[in-house]
């Protein structure tokens, strides 16, 4: 679950972005934070992956105070939040099956739970016959997918994806948003950060709307 | 931390040394050179330290016993020379053995031709344990009942006493340098290669790994960097050295140089390089490393 309440970040050089922000995403939820570029959606990422702490107000993440988190509770946190991003951010020398079973190997996990689970993963994103591909060797849409499935391993109770569909071509975006559908399903909490008004209208969700630094509107998306 | 995450950790970090090889070769070859430079010229400071010691021994005073003595009472003074502190060695010479030495000394000198052992005096050849306070030595041995004289250089030996001092400042000084100077190359080539690698780091830090988890392959890959490097150089200083030492030894027929043999040095110089290697590689890594982890 993820609770913000009265959230004020204010950075070094002056300039406020979040201002008063108010929300709360429960277990299992499926929503979209929209808003457009400078409104304080990366901010809000930051706040709940615990990279920023709050100026002021407080943020709970999965059981976690982020206003009072110690520096060595963070990692743990975070293995509590998948996150995905628009770059992908793979280790491009590594197999699709490096990558994946790198982001169990370095939480701890033994060889066993890696060899049962990632294939598991692969499957769950549609990569299983490309197991021993490199991502260049990929598409973007397969790239993405693959940074699903490494979001995805540690079995997060919550996945950021922040704009997952922003290098990709609609019939591509589509299919990534149908899959994070798919694993919203399963039980993991879904927050969809992007900037496309249109995204979010075509599924019928939850959508926050952010615009300078203040939540502006959060109801069910029009489809 | 579980046995087989340490077993993965210690294996990424020796794997890490292969997979970016240039970077590795880098930093090797930087520690390398660095502490050949230390090595050389700390060796090089140590045996002119040695030299200017040696010579500086042989700085002596010469005591003249008084004329009117015996032969017995002027070879009892050599008990009380003993007695007293920053004596090494006294040797005794009679006036014979010394009118043999003036003979020697001036050999085919007509002018000298007529000089008898009555001429001369018993004397006392004495080293001295410190030679900067020689002056204070020198009075001692006047204030002794039977010494007629002395005889003492003390602005050789003050000259000595300077040019070890002065060689003492300048070898630390510059041995100070020289490290600071190899420890920023160092911990520079190492950042590098950390550089390279920020993106693996941030990605490690984004699924939730500890920061002890990230560190350790990078403090393995840091240490046998750093070992590695500190053993090649320590080779190499052995086999320059043993070589320089043959070739001067060759040319300098004369024997003015007298060089310490390497494996005197054997052990400090194995311990200095290995922690110098140690805390290159050790240090080196975790400062790099520091800058990439506050993501």
């Amino acid at each position: 679950m993820i609770e913000f309440t009265d959230v004020v970040k204010a950075y070094d050089q002056g300039n406020t972005a979040l201002n008063g922000v108010n929300m709360q995403i429960e277990d299992g939820e499926f929503c979209f934070l929209i808003g457009p570029s400078g409104s304080g959606k990366s901010t809000i990422i930051k706040l709940i992956t615990g990279e920023l702490k709050p100026t002021s107000g407080t943020v709970h993440v999965n059981g976690y105070s982020l206003e009072r988190i110690r520096k060595r509770e963070i990692p743990y946190l975070r293995r509590t939040v998948g996150v995905v991003f628009q770059d992908f951010r793979l280790i491009e020398k590594m197999t699709v099956y490096e990558n994946v079973a790198f982001a169990m190997r370095v939480v701890g996990a033994r060889e066993r739970d890696i060899k049962e689970r990632v294939p598991y993963v692969l499957e769950l994103v549609g990569l299983e016959n490309k197991a021993n591909r490199h991502p260049n060797e990929m598409s973007g849409g397969e790239q993405q997918r693959l940074a699903i499935a490494r979001a995805l391993v540690n079995n997060p109770s919550m996945i950021i994806a922040d704009e997952p569909t922003g290098n990709l071509d609609p019939e591509r975006s589509f299919e990534i948003m149908a899959l994070l559908q798919e694993i919203n399903n399963l039980g993991t909490t879904m927050l969809v950060v992007t900037h496309d008004h249109k995204l979010a209208q075509r599924f019928h969700k939850r959508t926050i709307v952010i615009d300078e630094g203040i939540i502006v509107d959060d109801g069910l998306g029009e489809e | 931390m579980r046995l087989n995450n340490f077993g993965y950790l210690l294996k990424e970090g020796f794997k890490g040394i292969f997979t970016h090889g240039f970077m590795s070769f880098a930093a090797v070859c930087v520690t390398v050179a660095c502490l050949l430079i230390v090595g050389s010229f700390s060796i090089l400071a140590y045996n002119l330290d040695i030299m200017v010691e040696e010579l500086n021994q042989t700085s002596e005073i010469l005591v003249y016993v008084d004329s009117e003595l015996s032969d017995a009472e002027a070879r009892s003074i050599g008990t009380k020379i003993n007695t007293l502190d920053n004596i090494l060695q006294s040797t005794f010479i009679s006036r014979e053995e010394a009118l043999e030495d003036f003979i020697n000394d001036h050999e085919g000198d007509s002018a000298f031709s007529g000089v008898q052992a009555d001429d001369l005096r018993h004397r006392f050849v004495v080293t001295l344990e410190d030679n900067t306070k020689m002056m204070q030595t020198d009075a001692q041995l006047k204030q002794i009942p039977g010494v007629a004289k002395t005889n003492a250089a003390y602005e050789l030996a003050e000259g000595f006493s300077t040019i070890q001092s002065v060689i003492h400042i300048v070898s630390v000084a510059v041995i100070a340098i020289l490290l600071v100077v190899s420890l920023l190359i160092i911990s520079n080539t190492v950042k590098l290669a950390m550089y390279d690698r920020k993106d693996e780091i941030a990605i490690m830090k984004m699924v939730g790994a500890t920061n002890a988890f990230i560190r350790l392959p990078f403090q393995v890959e840091g240490f046998t960097l750093g070992m590695v490097g500190a053993a090649l150089a320590f080779g190499l200083e052995w086999a320059l050295y043993d070589s320089l030492v043959q070739q001067v030894s060759q040319v300098d027929s004369l024997q003015l140089f007298s060089f310490v043999a390497f494996q005197e040095l054997l052990m400090p110089m194995m311990a200095t390089f290995a922690a110098a290697g140690l805390f290159v590689g050790i240090v080196g890594s975790w400062t790099s490393i520091r800058k990439f982890m506050n993501v």
